[in-house]
């Protein structure tokens, strides 16, 4: 092939912003964040290599809650994410035909192009005490004052799971696609009950796509801040409140640095096991979404 | 389950009435945005007091959009960000998907696969990573040649570059995506025929590249724009749309957040009904 053999000065044009970019904005930049969450101020201007930072995150109780507390929930919110969005996706890739399904996939799509910041707001209008939701239980006689819907863990819940729902529902319906009608037909045709279907024929063939949606919802969830700080308010304890709170408020990097790196493990660590359990490779995985 | 089984018509009707209500909770909330921006009272919440167009116009004791200095600013800015991002994203973009998609090197597998990484870090570690590496150069730069490095401390060029640093991995699979499809064939007749390698690219390769090109684009200039946990670590004085509306929402809406919102929705529908005409897909995860 022609192409296979660039000459060595055309490489090398290619090969810099490409290495800028990894080593200048990715790689560097989180040896930094390593190397800062291994030291300890002693004096003004003084540091040593320590553990200190790691030390205080299991000592005090605060921050390891606040750090498994974000994993619980965002695995729930995952969770729930997968059993909303699989039915849709079931919806657009099996039951719809032509214009119906490509309208029900755009309307899939619409509120994503909107800022999460928006519809953040319309979620704050929708559940505060003031809000649609609490007066129309009013209204309805089915609350005798407006409830506060507000700064629950419900409610960090929907906000999360709203969020997700597209990044879900697109590797599903991918998935989904590729499944054979005639697949279900003969497991039907031969007494499968419509469990059985789901459980041996659907979810192994929709695996990967499974698979891929709960990664990427997942990460994106552990890596929140705006849905969990606005609609959880001060009872929102995520961890990258924490983070924030202790780079740009407190100004102790170090700290801070060791929260990052943390919650990077922990959102390795998930995408990692998620793969493990599936059996798939990673690239494939993210060109799949 | 699927239409070609026997079902009754309950059955049948389940999986409609569950997208109904699928959609209703889907749009809810920016229904409500765009409601209330239209409602004669100071506060977004029912009850519903009367249409007026002062959230937008102002009108009396009220500052509509149009006269919101810091929020237009702020617009303002964003569009710069992202214009600039954008710009990057593609270029960078495209120098990548040739790299891995035509060239043969070693360590290919290796790099392709690194730049996967940053869609797999959470954007507030992007951006705390970035903020304490520039932090240290400017420092550096500093204590050795007496250099004040500005651009690296907390402000626009560092919110360009941490919102760069993932957004380019997805302009990257978009076009290595359709550079991955091209039949090469057709550079090489082009060749045979006499053409010189910059010809080829521009009169052959580039435009066949053209839709992914655009669609790279659409989506880098949208995610810069939306963009909120690595802006809000980078932003300095000059805080981007998103993260102003971020700290007024904290401290009690006004409809004119409504106002500046619908305007958003408006922009982002007339940009996804341009980009479906070309067939694109949806936006990726930060």
């Amino acid at each position: 092939m022609a192409e296979a053999r660039y000459p060595r000065l055309m490489l090398a044009l290619l090969l810099a912003p490409a290495l800028l970019w990894l080593l200048g904005l990715i790689v560097l930049p989180h040896v930094e964040l390593a190397v800062l969450s291994l030291r300890a101020r002693i004096a003004p201007r003084v540091y040593e290599t320590s553990l200190a930072q790691y030390r205080t995150f299991i000592e005090e109780p605060l921050y390891w809650h606040t750090f498994v507390r974000t994993a619980v929930l965002s695995v729930l919110a995952t969770a729930l994410t997968l059993l909303l969005a699989f039915p849709i996706a079931w919806t657009i890739a099996k039951i719809a035909h032509g214009r119906s399904r490509s309208l029900l996939f755009v309307l899939c799509l619409i509120p994503f192009w909107v800022s999460e910041t928006v519809r953040t707001l319309g979620w704050m209008i929708l559940l505060r005490e003031s809000g649609v939701v609490p007066q129309a239980l009013v209204a309805l006689g089915l609350a005798a004052t407006p409830p506060e819907l507000l700064y629950h863990d419900a409610t960090i819940l929907v906000g999360l799971v709203y969020t997700s729902l597209l990044f879900m529902v697109v590797p599903l319906i991918g998935a989904l696609d590729t499944l054979d009608d005639a697949l279900i037909e003969a497991a039907y045709d031969l007494g499968g009950s419509g469990a059985d279907i789901l459980r041996r024929i659907i979810i192994p063939h929709a695996a990967p796509g499974i698979t891929a949606g709960c990664i990427v919802v997942f990460m994106l969830t552990v890596g929140n801040y705006l849905t969990p700080t606005l609609l959880g308010g001060k009872n929102s304890l995520w961890f990258t409140e924490q983070i924030y709170t202790q780079f740009i408020t407190r100004f102790n990097w170090e700290q801070g640095a060791a929260f990052g790196f943390l919650l990077l493990v922990l959102s390795t660590a998930i995408v990692w096991a998620g793969l493990k359990l599936a059996g798939q490779r990673f690239g494939d995985v993210m060109r799949r979404t | 389950m699927i239409p070609s089984l026997p079902r009754s018509p309950a059955q049948r009707a389940l999986p409609w009435g569950y997208a109904a209500l699928f959609f209703a909770f889907l749009f809810l909330p920016l229904a409500v945005v765009a409601v209330f921006a239209f409602n004669d009272a100071p506060y977004p919440a029912p009850p519903w007091r009367g249409f007026t167009l002062d959230w937008f116009t102002g009108g009396g004791r009220r500052t509509g959009l149009f006269a919101d200095g810091p929020l237009l600013h702020s617009l303002w800015t964003s569009t710069l960000v992202a214009a600039w991002v954008t710009l990057l994203a593609v270029a960078v973009g495209t120098t990548n998907a040739f790299l891995i998609e035509r060239a043969r090197f070693r360590g290919r597998a290796a790099l392709s696969l690194l730049m996967l990484a940053p869609l797999v870090i959470p954007g507030v570690i992007l951006g705390i990573s970035i903020l304490a590496f520039a932090s240290r150069v400017a420092q550096f730069a500093d204590d050795m040649f007496g250099l004040e490095l500005d651009f690296l401390r907390p402000g626009l060029p560092l919110v360009v570059l941490g919102q760069f640093s993932y957004i380019v991995a997805i302009a990257t699979l978009t076009i290595g995506a359709r550079l991955q499809r091209f039949d090469t064939t057709l550079e090489e007749a082009a060749w045979n025929l006499g053409a010189t390698r910059p010809a080829v690219l521009w009169t052959i390769t580039l435009p066949y590249l053209k839709p992914a090109l655009l669609g790279a684009a659409a989506i880098s200039f949208l995610m810069s724009f939306e963009n909120f946990n690595t802006t809000l670590m980078l932003a300095g004085a000059e805080p981007p749309l998103t993260v102003l509306m971020y700290g007024r929402m904290r401290e009690g809406a006004s409809p004119v957040l409504n106002a500046v919102s619908l305007f958003l929705m408006i922009a982002s529908a007339l940009l996804a009904l341009v980009l479906m005409r070309g067939g694109l897909r949806a936006p990726r995860a930060p």
